[in-house]
């Protein structure tokens, strides 16, 4: 049963990360690209380590492969804020789907 | 279960080649630096899973060091290197 979670949670990571891929090369712009990738990579990881954790060998070092996420999260939030205020701040004008 | 591991570890590389396309076409500089967010996290899962397939835990540590790296060189650079205003929006 465990086993099938994890794997099914493997391949719901790799769509996910396949899908900030695809976001980061088909959006238009800084901001909807960093929108791709602060929020689907992350889910993508998240999966991943879920899934991981779920098959190792100690309650440590499942806690440890757990506790990669909520740093990976809070940094990405921080550096996605980080780089579109300065963004904004640059005067970058977000894209607009009948011209800017 | 392990018969997984190695090609989800594949795919996401092969993620990250694709994604450098887009950082060398990005019109600014930032959809560069999105290369490392990238990195930080597709390579912090790679190692994860690498981890796991060979039975080196020391790998998660570097997991664990590569994500802080992606932190703090993208608040860096966010905050300090990227002052140009030529290479702007198309």
């Amino acid at each position: 049963m465990i086993e099938w979670l994890s794997m099914a949670l493997l391949l719901v990571g790799a769509f996910f990360f396949f899908a900030g891929t695809v976001g980061l090369l088909r959006f238009p712009d800084v901001y909807s690209r960093l929108h791709a990738l602060a929020k689907a990579d992350n889910l993508g990881l998240g999966c991943v380590l879920l899934a991981l954790a779920l098959q190792a060998e100690s309650l440590s070092a499942a806690l440890k492969i757990l506790i990669i996420w909520p740093l990976v999260l809070a940094a990405s939030a921080g550096i996605g804020f980080a780089i579109a205020h300065r963004a904004h701040t640059l005067g970058i004008a977000p894209w607009r789907k009948d011209g800017p | 279960m392990n018969t997984l591991v190695l090609p989800v570890a594949l795919f996401l590389l092969a993620n990250l080649v694709i994604a450098l396309v887009a950082a060398a076409r990005g019109p600014t500089p930032a959809d560069r630096m999105l290369m490392v967010l990238l990195i930080g996290t597709t390579g912090t899962g790679i190692l994860v899973l690498l981890a796991h397939a060979m039975h080196l835990s020391a790998l998660v540590d570097v997991a664990l060091v590569l994500a802080l790296l992606a932190a703090t060189g993208g608040i860096a650079f966010a905050k300090r290197a990227w002052q140009d205003k030529e290479s702007e929006d198309d």
